[in-house]
């Protein structure tokens, strides 16, 4: 007999439902499926109004962060062998309002991107031409905000945060190491502009270190050392300014 | 479903990917007090761009010429490309990758902090500038985080654009469905830019994510465009079985090759050029063996297939690109996705052990028919990006040149777009309101209030899905093509009976699938019509019945027209500036 699995799946349509529900579906049990597979399976040939996002299936696109068994996670990187044959709970992302089923709302996220200035700034009058060429960046320079630029906003580190959890105002794990990732930048000259977000009340300060962000991270960007590194910096700023006047220029 | 609204803009970009960023970047600065629109069915930083993994091509080192890109390029094409086309793009091509790197790209780096490239199939030259192995995720995350800078563009995001209106001759707007609260609006505009990208998934297997449906190649279509040189569709020698993840050109860029079931390098025997050592330092050489064009990698497979010398497995045959001399160091730094992907969805570790890989459908060189600034017969109406055909791709596109492509034609269309919105200021508001109102009860009527309908959305996307690989795939012939064409004729008038059971209009996705599958038959249509019309064989169509290129005949792109039945499919010639037609040849 064909093995089989049982996925528990939140649902809620706030158009025809006051409260969210789950269903449980039964999926083929295959080796080399990832969550999504099921999801779809269960999309394709038992419920056609089951709603998620998804696209590339291969880790990159962001889309299909979801909670499973609790946990974070993106579930085309997520294999239904390492739960077999418990039975599989999965729910929304934690911490954002539900659209719809699987479906979270993101507006908070994006317009907290667009806050921290997610571009190069460079000093007027200081941009090179394009005729100029490529500005020079060694490949340690290059090493020193890498690691940074690898993040796919899927957002799960937002539904592990414990702070966000709390308190929305919180800048947020993904938002600060995309700031940390332009102020690393060589080629960049804009990073007091995004510290008055990043180092207000609602930014680092809030962060307790709990570092459950780049725990549940699928692609190691360290959110959690970007806010450190960035409170370090920050820190250094207030004594050159209040300390030594005379050598607080910010750069 | 409720009232509808209308909103104002001097140019709607459809699609949030590659070329829809550059383009709405483009609006905006050619001219600040132009308003964008960008509306997306996805958030932009979803977009297909975003898997593109091994490079963008342009010329840069002194090594390196314009006219060894063209020439690389055309032959590429297997001459349907229109040289003045690629020879604009290959012009424009390296400051727009400039441009990018002064917007932040991670470009990968030579240790005096100049950009490095690394060589790419049918590439006579290194000329491929890449990000590790992740280039179309960074430039599509570089876009999209420099286009929040212009307070000008508006980002439409989770809008899922469902048709171009037309009014007075020209195009005026588009409508779209409105993911949240299921409500179609309409996004008037002085002028339009279709970049949503191809359309893979009107095949079963392929590196393309779920949202790559054609949708505004067929919005054109629809409404009387052409689309051009559709039957051209690009199978990537190197996809993982089963999933269909694309494992990069950019290990064999690096020296990875290709082996069947007896360990042999088969394409020596595929007139590919002959192999040397991979320990000799020369190894890889640029435009032979592993490095030949993607068409011609992917036919010498089918041909092992037919000697029975590939490995069989649980998603059918398979060769092994073998990684193993390369060493853990040069993979982790050049191909670490290489490793990630292999490992996570194939269960190799590439250090150690050969992955197993087949080809896949990839590309459609095929698309909107545009002039050489972007635009469509329809005034109003732009395309660029893969939704495009411009053509610089012709019968088969080089690796690397579809991102540069992105960025070049992106931001043609996008400046030429702001011309054109500045020229026609004027609006038909209230006849695109009349045409919202109707398009509002075509989606309620045909779909979210319709009863009694049986055809599940999955059962026709599985039964157009492998009519299209067993009948347009690698090979075709007229008898397989016709049988296709049938049965997608078939499938066309099934979908009338389609089932829509989720009755509720925050984002519901039964209804956006049943949309991707209408616009999806389309494509499948011209895709397959077009194959039949041409008996000849060219770059990625492949007639087994006619195996030669007849230049005489079909040194011409085709035109498919949307009628009620089967497309029209009529034919213009090919612009040759500077390559006449020649033999293609690798490797000798």
């Amino acid at each position: 007999m064909e093995k089989t699995m049982k996925l528990e799946i939140f649902r809620y349509r706030p158009d025809q439902e006051d409260q969210p529900r789950f269903q449980t579906y039964e999926v083929p049990f295959r080796e080399d499926w990832v969550v999504l597979d099921a999801i779809n399976y269960i999309k394709d040939e038992i419920d056609g109004t089951l709603s998620y996002r998804w696209s590339c299936r291969m880790g990159v696109c962001g889309s299909c962060g979801m909670m499973v068994n609790g946990i974070p996670k993106l579930t085309c990187a997520t294999f239904l062998k390492d739960y077999y044959p418990d039975k599989i709970r999965v729910e929304p992302l934690t911490g954002f309002p539900v659209q719809r089923d699987l479906v979270i709302v993101m507006d908070d996220f994006i317009h907290k991107l667009r806050e921290i200035k997610p571009w190069i700034i460079r000093r007027e009058g200081e941009e090179k031409p394009i005729e100029g060429g490529e500005y020079l960046q060694t490949p340690a320079e290059l090493e020193q905000y890498k690691q940074y630029s690898m993040c796919i906003n899927c957002m799960l580190c937002y539904a592990a945060c414990p702070v966000y959890a709390l308190d929305n105002t919180f800048v947020g794990p993904a938002a600060i190491a995309l700031a940390q990732r332009y102020n690393m930048d060589s080629r960049d000259q804009g990073r007091d502009q995004r510290q008055e977000i990043i180092a207000s009340h609602e930014g680092i300060w809030e962060c307790t270190f709990v570092g459950e962000c780049s725990v549940v991270c699928p692609k190691a960007v360290d959110p959690a050392g970007a806010i450190q590194r960035s409170k370090v910096s920050s820190t250094i700023d207030w004594y050159k300014e209040v300390l030594i006047p005379w050598g607080g220029k910010k750069r | 479903m409720g009232n509808y609204e209308t909103y104002k803009y001097d140019v709607v970009v459809v699609g949030g990917g590659g070329a829809g960023l550059r383009a709405a970047i483009a609006v905006a600065e050619t001219n600040p007090a132009l308003k964008v629109a960008l509306v997306s069915k996805v958030y932009p930083m979803r977009s297909h761009t975003v898997s593109a993994e091994g490079g963008a091509a342009a010329v840069i080192k002194e090594n390196d010429s314009f006219d060894e890109h063209c020439s690389d390029t055309i032959l590429g094409s297997d001459w349907l490309a229109d040289q003045d086309a690629v020879e604009l793009f290959v012009k424009e091509a390296p400051s727009e990758m400039i441009q990018l790197e002064h917007w932040g790209c991670p470009w990968s780096r030579e240790p005096n902090g100049k950009v490095a490239v690394r060589p790419f199939g049918g590439m006579k030259i290194e000329r491929t500038w890449f990000a590790a192995d992740k280039t179309g995720f960074h430039m599509l995350h570089t876009l999209y985080q420099t286009s929040l800078k212009y307070d000008n563009v508006t980002h439409f995001d989770e809008w899922f654009a469902t048709k171009v209106l037309v009014e007075n001759g020209r195009c005026q707007g588009i409508t779209a469905l409105e993911l949240r609260s299921g409500q179609i609006r309409v996004i008037a505009g002085k002028a339009v830019i279709i970049c949503t990208g191809g359309a893979g998934r009107v095949f079963p297997f392929t590196t393309n994510g779920a949202i790559k449906t054609g949708d505004g190649m067929v919005m054109a279509y629809r409404a009387g465009v052409a689309l051009k040189d559709m039957e051209f569709v690009q199978y990537h020698p190197t996809g993982l079985p089963g999933t269909g993840i694309l494992i990069t050109e950019a290990a064999r860029g690096e020296g990875g090759i290709l082996v069947n079931k007896d360990g042999y390098r088969y394409l020596q025997d595929y007139d590919l050029g002959k192999p040397l050592e991979v320990t000799d330092s020369r190894h890889p050489v640029k435009k032979t063996m592993e490095l030949g064009p993607r068409d011609r990698l992917s036919l010498a497979f089918m041909k092992e297939v037919e000697k029975g010398r590939t490995l069989s497995g649980a998603y059918g045959e398979y060769v092994h690109l073998d990684l193993r001399h390369l060493g853990e160091k040069k993979v982790d730094k050049k191909i670490p996705f290489v490793r990630e992907l292999s490992t996570k969805y194939a269960g190799i570790d590439p250090v150690y052990e050969p992955i197993p890989v087949r080809p896949v459908v990839h590309y459609m060189m095929g698309g909107v028919d545009t002039d050489i600034d972007g635009a469509a017969s329809m005034p109003g109406l732009f395309a660029a990006g893969e939704a495009a055909c411009v053509s610089i791709n012709g019968a088969n596109r080089l690796g690397s040149n579809s991102l540069t492509e992105l960025l070049v034609f992106g931001a043609i269309a996008g400046r030429a777009a702001a011309r054109f919105a500045t020229e026609h200021p004027e609006l038909d508001l209230t006849a695109l309101q009349k045409q919202g109102a109707d398009e509002q009860e075509r989606i309620a009527k045909n779909f979210i209030r319709k009863d009694g309908g049986y055809e599940r959305v999955a059962t026709l996307r599985q039964e157009m899905t492998r009519t299209m690989e067993s009948g347009a795939g690698i090979y075709r012939s007229e008898t397989s093509l016709k049988e296709t064409c049938n049965k997608l004729a078939e499938l066309r008038g099934r979908f009338s009976n389609i089932l829509i059971e989720d009755r509720s209009l925050s984002f519901n996705t039964e209804l956006t699938s049943a949309l991707e599958l209408d616009l999806m038959l389309d494509v499948a249509q011209a895709i397959a019509h077009s194959a039949l019309a041409r008996t000849e064989s060219r770059g990625s169509h492949q007639r087994t019945d006619y195996p030669d290129r007849n230049d005489e005949k079909f040194l011409k792109h085709s035109l498919a027209f949307r009628t009620d039945g089967a497309p029209r499919i009529e034919y213009k010639d090919v612009i040759i500036t500077r390559w006449p037609p020649a033999e293609r040849v690798y490797g000798r």
